[in-house]
């Protein structure tokens, strides 16, 4: 029941994407999603569009799955598109009872839409195309620079490699869990509010309890092995880059450049 | 209700559990699709004890999950006094009520502040009232033997082996028609274990419960079941009385599983010429048999 969050998973296969440096990858990500919110005309999306549809093919990755991830953020991204419908004002196009639709809000929305879309496509490329440690080497060699102003880099990556190691983990022990609970005649499903959250207290008590074990039996099982912080520590598998590393970061240029001049110039521009 | 799903299960007795070709499969539909169960079937009579054996991995817990209408077969039904519990508005909590199931980790049940509530939580869904409760948790855990001085401290702070027998009470206290044990062993010492075991084969023969109980062990359930259920890759392989089954024991040996010692001992003295039968499977069956063919009747 909680295994179809595709957001966050890896999907294995050989591409030419997946075999990227993970610092183009996260470098890519940010600089896609400034992108989006810079150009304010169609052409910048369709430049945005054919862009990621291009990476997609590349990446070998069924757009089927990547829809799938969607799944959990569509009434997200529905509420946002109401409001901004029924609220921007400006010229009246539609209007019943209270509600009135404008041309302006029609745009808002479906730009809203579109950008919600893209921004969640375009990271969950990412994250299917990176494994989740080598998402978190590059985010640690591509921040070292902030070791000079004391930010602990290397504790973070760890932190965060840990944390997404242990989503899986979690998900299976929430699904026993509320196994164990419902062979015992739990009611998860009838009741009010009320009634439900107070249903789940038998199946967050135990998974916070054992969430806390799992961390300190991890932290004992580091420091039997003699793990204390990064200094000095070093990598079985260093990032470097390659050759197809610098030719995407000159496709990625390029595109930042086009896609932020053509989107920005008010020829193009609707409203 | 196929014919081919008879087996042992035909005779006098009334059949409570019908499993009609089911299979299962985890994940279906992705690319990690993996077929836990295969064409499984098997019928369980009232007030049998049955073993559940088979290497890690098998698929023991995920058949018995299917039991209680936790996961649903991907393919084939289950049959629960005569009704499908696959139907459309079949009651399903009732059935949970019924099919008592005990987890393979009892540490992922526990909750409550203290060990009495935790039992209670059982019989509370089941809809009795407090003082109801409360009486039946006190009944089952002194059934489990667990130490009435710790009933009012936190489940956390109990040893493992203490955690299993809540665990167990807490099923124990719906007071269910079926009773499913997966590894209840696991984690306890040898007189924990003869205790536990001895506890749930008395309440089979009191209460008249049917039992079913998963364990890699052959030493463990040969004692007191009256069936064994050999699982393999999700198939089922043997299902027959103990005796019949330890006889495979090369096949069993096979699939990462042994027969008991005393089986081992037996095949060998006859081997060597000493004219005992086979077929002991417990200590006591097996010293009786040796000192038959010694010419001595056992005392
Ligand atoms: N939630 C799950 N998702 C995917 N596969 C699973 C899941 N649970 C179990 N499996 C797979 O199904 C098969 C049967 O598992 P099951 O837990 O039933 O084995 P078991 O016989 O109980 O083993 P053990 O003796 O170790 O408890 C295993 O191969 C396991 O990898
Ligand atoms: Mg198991």
């Amino acid at each position: 029941m909680l295994r179809d969050i595709t957001l966050g998973q890896y999907y294995q296969t050989e591409s030419v994407i997946h075999r990227l440096d993970p610092r183009v990858k996260l470098l890519g990500t940010i600089l896609f999603f400034v992108s989006l919110f810079l150009f304010n005309n169609p052409v910048g999306y369709v430049i945005a569009i054919v862009f990621l549809a291009a990476v997609i093919i590349m990446s070998k990755v069924p757009f089927s799955f990547m829809v799938k991830g969607m799944r959990t953020i569509v009434v997200l991204m529905l509420i946002t598109v109401l409001i901004n419908l029924f609220v921007t004002q400006g010229d009246v196009v539609v209007s019943f009872w209270k509600l009135r639709i404008t041309k302006q809000g029609i745009i808002l929305a479906a730009q809203l839409a579109l950008r919600i879309s893209l921004l969640i496509i375009g990271s969950s490329i990412m994250t299917l195309t990176t494994t989740p440690n080598h998402l978190t080497d590059g985010l640690e060699k591509g921040l070292r620079f902030l070791k000079v102003i004391k930010v602990p880099v290397h504790e973070i990556a760890m932190m965060m490699s840990i944390a997404l190691r242990f989503i899986p983990i979690l998900l299976e022990e929430t699904d026993r869990i509320m196994k164990a609970q419902l062979a015992r005649g739990a009611d998860l499903e009838s009741g009010n509010v009320f009634k439900r959250i107070k249903a789940m207290v038998p199946i967050l008590v135990p998974l916070f309890i054992s969430a806390f074990r799992r961390a300190g039996d991890l932290a004992n099982a580091m420091e039997a092995r003699c793990y204390h912080g990064g200094d000095g520590r070093t990598k079985m598998k260093p990032l470097k880059y390659k050759s197809g590393d610098a030719i995407a970061y000159l496709i990625l240029a390029a595109y930042m450049v086009l896609s932020i001049y053509l989107g920005r110039l008010s020829l193009f521009k609707i409203m | 209700m196929t014919a081919s799903c008879q087996g042992e299960a035909k005779g006098e007795e009334s059949v409570s559990i019908i499993i009609d070709h089911v299979n299962y499969i985890f994940g279906k539909g992705t690319e990690m699709e993996h077929k836990a169960l295969r064409d499984i079937c098997l019928s369980i009579p009232d007030g049998q004890f049955i073993g559940i054996i088979g290497h890690t991995g098998s698929g023991k817990s995920t058949l018995m999950q299917h039991l209680n209408g936790l996961l649903k077969a991907s393919e084939g039904t289950i049959y629960y006094n005569g009704e499908d519990i696959y139907e459309k508005g079949y009651d399903l909590k009732k059935l949970r009520s019924k099919v008592g199931l005990v987890f393979q980790y009892p540490e992922h049940q526990l909750f409550a502040e203290t060990v009495l509530a935790d039992v209670c939580y059982g019989p509370r869904n089941q809809g009795l009232d407090k003082k109801e409760c409360e009486l039946r948790a006190y009944d089952a855990l002194k059934k489990v033997g667990f130490p009435e001085d710790y009933i009012y401290s936190s489940p956390f702070d109990l040893s493992g082996g203490q955690k299993r027998r809540v665990a167990i009470a807490g099923v124990l206290a719906m007071k269910p028609e079926v009773l499913i044990l997966d590894e209840p062993t696991a984690g306890l010492d040898p007189k924990g274990r003869d205790e536990i075991l001895g506890l749930i084969k008395e309440l089979q023969k009191k209460e008249n419960i049917t039992i079913l109980l998963v364990s890699h062990s052959m030493e463990d359930v040969a004692e007191y079941v009256d069936r064994i259920v050999v699982m393999n890759k999700g198939e089922i392989l043997l299902d027959n009385t103990p005796k019949k089954v330890f006889s495979h024991y090369k096949e069993l040996e096979a699939i990462g599983l042994s027969a008991p010692q005393v089986t081992y001992i037996m095949h060998a003295l006859r081997e060597n010429g000493m004219n005992v039968s086979e077929d002991a499977t417990t200590i006591s069956e097996a010293a009786e048999e040796i000192l038959r063919a010694l010419g001595r009747t056992g005392s």
